[in-house]
């Protein structure tokens, strides 16, 4: 207990008053302490907590070779990676670049696939809606089916609140007037008056930066090089900044998706490095060789860590040092739940996020937590990622996506 | 506005405290939050639907007419119900008689499992096994690779006969392997697979060849614990895809409630085995339920935070300091500034404070400490001369402005850390001064005994001195159904306040495998692993305490 004891007491000092009142009672329970006894847990992970920072390494940066240096051998992606530290392939062999499709109406070629998997959720709220009575029972269920798209209790409720005043007004119970009163609450509550354009666009002389952030595992590598390939597709050039230096090949990843459209890489092979001077080094990359755009990947970091915070803070402090950051997208899981408002919020504090990627909507998963991110952050839905394909990220389109939802 | 099940759980019995019956309106009332609390919570809806069923009959029951307070029925009822769904005990891994054990992970893209493997691996090292981890997931970039380095930073060996980003066979790999280890001599497989959606056909087939490829002893299902509502879908999904006997919980680190968990081991019956709660390799353990029923309902996860302090702190140093501090005054700035960066070193303050009980209705006091300023007291200490350190008293005006310019802050700043110190100071000595009579009035003789060896001062404090403190302190809820255990069904729950909670804290420690020395002092509790206060060792004691402090 001496353990706890001693965080009582830092946190009583440094505290002050509340802190006390909450340590008092663990001081009190204090028991004898006890003698240094061989604990099995003593001595392995020394390092403590989950929450330290990632290992400060040096920022000592490798910088790919140029463009047009692409030696001609066989693509890196067919070799065995070696084993150990990665060696830097060749970036950009641009003969050999595939041409990616043009972002533009990709939501409509993949709105079968999302439908494939909302479909029951949109045919059970719309049978519900059109059932011959509508009592207190059956508005519960239909609040309850909005609910399990992890929409959150509150929107849920309103939007209940919302059709039942509808439905009463226009007294409307044929299915195809109240699945347009739905449909037109939803595509309320997505609000599509918001600006869902991305700003990709080079100022001047000067490249576009897109910081892309989230926590770990939502699929931000993934992200970014599905992004590249959109913007390549559309015609910019676009040079990638791997500034996930904790995770374990992480830059790897990325410069696969980089290999294969041919954009340029920035990245460390230090692993452990400070992804600030990454990002900076990317940018700076970006504006000498004058490409449009620079997206910098980000290591995945759960909002509740604060040094990580700051270290992302920084990161984003920096690149503004030579250029203006123009869209921070904040990746989102699909299968998030109500912690994904926590997590854009506290986001949205230390980075001001510009746009949401809504990824893995291609499952089961409905995505209605971004209902309540875009109401309480008003940060839009900008892109959607809906499978594991290259080219299987699409711009967010508000009544697709709900036509898809509902079924047509 | 209350943020998390075990705020928002507090405030409704906060409202149920006092009333002298639970009538039907609260009944409803009562079922209604919890409903509100779970889904915000991320509990799945049918499973919300379940418990609160199963609540409200419990509630509106003959356990009511007990001559119990109608708030301690419910939290009682709603504890016990929770560790229920969390599934009890945490079950062991099973291992294959004749070597080797394959452990097969699967799950939907991004839920940790590589991460988790190279964990899983280090952890079953530890533990003098010889595990070997597979790379299997070809499929995402790069992902043979980070399953080479982690497992190098793991010190395992990693087979991987394919470069992987779609090139070679999932499968193959996984037949391989096993013969590989048989070869090796290897005891343990853990095979990583790709990330795969529950609808996805096609790669449910592949994970189910994998699986019959193998063979594994384990299955382990590997889900966020930030996952919402589609946790049902998913894990039944992944259930009838490839099956699997246990589920780990990954990135519990996060401020998720983790109602998945309770979702998850409910409607599928399958134990959540391990927990995963970190970046590093060795942030990884047991899942215990009644640990997350804990932290749910605030009562504090104050197991993991005494395993995180025993894993991080020197124990001779430890135990020296807690010497230092019962002492009072021999507890001078210069070992304040040394406990400074032991709880450092545990991690951000705001972790640690999460897990203490009572945390979060003092969530915005909490708030107001930082990791900063835990630097900041260390800067100014640092400031301070040696004698100075020692004996605070002589610093006066000018060396107050000295300190302040050197540590870079102002003269108030000084000034309140010394107040503060002295404060802090005073507050020890006093519930020193406390301890060895509670310890005494309800241990029993034995470790009374042991106590009073230890500081044999104010033996003769009444047994409800601390309710003098704070009657129904913000601690006292969660204390109070603490004691009523679900092995104790007879039991009366204390009425709460600050000595609740010590006892829980108490309970917690003497049943505790983790302090050594305790076992000294007195026999061996029956129950070597107990969950943290559920069942403290003397239930009905305590009980019969509380009645008469009320």
């Amino acid at each position: 207990m001496e353990h706890v004891l001693i965080i009582a007491a830092v946190i009583v000092a440094v505290g002050g008053g509340g802190a006390a009142v909450l340590a008092s009672p663990l001081v009190r329970s204090r028991r004898r302490p006890k003698p240094s006894g061989g604990e099995p847990g003593a001595g392995q992970d020394g390092a403590g907590l989950a929450g330290d920072e990632h290992p400060g390494g040096t920022a000592t940066l490798e910088l790919p070779a140029a463009p047009g240096t692409a030696d001609t051998g066989a693509p890196h992606a067919g070799a065995a990676p070696p084993r150990g530290l990665p060696v830097l392939p060749p970036v950009a062999p641009p003969a050999e670049a595939e041409r990616p499709p043009p972002s533009a109406g990709r939501m409509v070629r993949l709105r079968s696939r999302l439908a494939r998997s909302q479909s029951a959720f949109g045919s059970a709220l719309l049978s519900l809606l059109s059932s011959d009575r509508l009592d207190e029972q059956t508005w519960e269920e239909i609040e309850d089916t909005l609910i399990t798209a992890d929409m959150g209790v509150g929107a849920a409720q309103q939007l209940v609140g919302q059709l039942r005043t509808e439905v009463k007004v226009v007294g409307a119970r044929d299915p195809a007037q109240v699945r347009k009163l739905l449909r037109a609450d939803l595509i309320a509550q997505i609000n599509p008056a918001m600006d869902r354009t991305l700003h990709t666009k080079p100022h001047g002389d000067r490249p576009a930066v897109v910081l892309v952030v989230g926590v770990n595992g939502t699929g931000k590598t993934t992200a970014c090089g599905k992004l590249a390939r959109a913007l390549i597709g559309d015609g910019q050039t676009v040079l990638l900044g791997a500034a996930d230096t904790f995770r374990a090949a992480a830059a790897d990843q990325l410069q696969t998706w980089a290999q294969r459209v041919g954009a340029q890489v920035v990245r460390s092979d230090d692993e452990g490095a400070d992804p600030a001077s990454v990002a900076f080094d990317a940018v700076n990359r970006g504006i000498e060789s004058g490409v449009d755009t620079v997206i910098v990947d980000t290591a995945g970091r759960l909002h509740t860590k604060t040094g990580l915070m700051d270290e992302l803070g920084k990161i984003k402090r920096v690149i503004s040092k030579h250029a203006t950051v123009d869209e921070v997208l904040l990746v989102l899981d699909a299968t998030t739940g109500q912690n994904g408002l926590r997590q854009a919020r506290v986001f949205a504090e230390v980075v001001d996020v510009t746009g949401i990627i809504l990824t893995k909507l291609d499952g089961t998963a409905k995505g209605g937590i971004v209902i309540g991110v875009q109401r309480e952050l008003g940060v839009p839905v900008k892109l959607v990622g809906l499978g594991e394909g290259p080219d299987d990220l699409a711009p967010f389109e508000p009544e697709a996506f709900v036509d898809a939802i509902l079924g047509s | 506005m209350f943020e998390t099940l075990s705020d928002r759980l507090t405030q409704v019995f906060t409202t149920l405290r006092g009333r002298g019956r639970l009538s039907q309106a609260d009944i409803d009332a009562t079922a209604r939050e919890i409903r509100i609390a779970l889904l915000e919570a991320d509990v799945a809806l049918p499973v919300v639907r379940q418990f609160i069923a199963r609540v409200r009959e419990r509630a509106s029951g003959a356990e009511v007419s007990e001559a119990l307070n109608p708030a301690q029925q419910v939290i009682k009822i709603v504890n016990e119900e929770l560790i229920e769904i969390l599934g009890g005990e945490a079950r062991r891994l099973r291992f294959a008689k004749v070597p080797p054990t394959v452990i097969m992970l699967a799950g939907l893209q991004g839920s940790g499992k590589t991460t988790l493997a190279a964990k899983l691996a280090l952890w079953l090292r530890a533990q003098g096994n010889t595990p070997m981890l597979v790379a299997a997931d070809l499929q995402r970039p790069n992902a043979v690779q980070q399953l080479q380095v982690l497992g190098e930073r793991a010190g395992v060996p990693v087979f991987a006969p394919y470069p992987g980003n779609g090139v070679g066979d999932p499968v193959q790999v996984a037949r391989e392997s096993v013969a590989e280890a048989r070869h090796r001599l290897y005891n343990i497989v853990i095979v990583d697979t790709a990330g795969r959606l529950g609808i996805d056909e096609e790669l449910m087939r592949q994970a189910a060849d994998i699986r019959d490829a193998v063979d594994p002893d384990e299955i382990l299902f590997v889900v966020d614990a930030m996952i919402g509502q589609d946790a049902v879908q998913t894990a039944q999904a992944f259930l009838d895809g490839v099956g699997y006997d246990g589920v780990v919980l990954t990135k519990l680190d996060g401020d998720a409630r983790g109602g998945a968990a309770l979702s998850i081991a409910q409607l599928t019956g399958r134990p959540v085995m391990f927990a995963s709660a970190g970046e590093k390799l060795g942030d990884f353990d047991i899942f215990h339920p009644d640990r997350m029923a804990s932290r749910i309902l605030d009562l504090g996860d104050i197991l993991t935070l005494i395993e995180q302090a025993e894993r991080t702190f020197d124990q001779d140093q430890a135990a020296a300091m807690a010497g230092k501090l019962a002492s009072g005054d021999g507890f001078t700035l210069e070992d304040f500034v040394e406990q400074l960066a032991m709880v450092r070193k545990l991690g951000p303050i705001g972790n640690l404070l999460g897990m203490l009980p009572g945390a979060a209705q003092n969530r915005e006091l909490l708030s107001q400490v930082s990791d900063k300023d835990l630097d900041r007291a260390a800067a100014i200490v640092n400031s301070m001369t040696v004698q100075e350190r020692q004996n605070p008293k002589i610093i006066n005006g000018s060396r107050r402005a000295r300190i302040a310019a050197g540590s870079g802050v102002t003269v108030g700043e000084v000034n309140n850390l010394i107040v503060r110190f002295q404060e802090g100071q005073k507050m020890m000595r006093q519930m020193m001064g406390g301890i060895p009579g509670m310890g005494g009035m309800r241990r029993g003789g034995q470790k009374a005994k042991a106590k009073g060896k230890k500081k044999g001062k104010g033996g003769g404090r009444p047994a409800n001195a601390p309710g003098r403190r704070s009657p129904g302190g913000p601690a006292g809820l969660p204390a109070g159904f603490g004691e009523s255990g679900q092995d104790s069904p007879g039991g009366v729950p204390g009425t709460g306040g600050f000595g609740g909670l010590a006892d829980r804290l108490g309970g917690t420690d003497g049943s505790l495998r983790l302090p050594p020395g305790l076992g000294q002092g007195f026999p061996a509790p029956s129950q070597p692993k107990l969950p943290p206060g559920l069942r403290g060792p003397v239930p009905n004691r305590r009980g019969r305490q509380g009645k008469k402090g009320r």
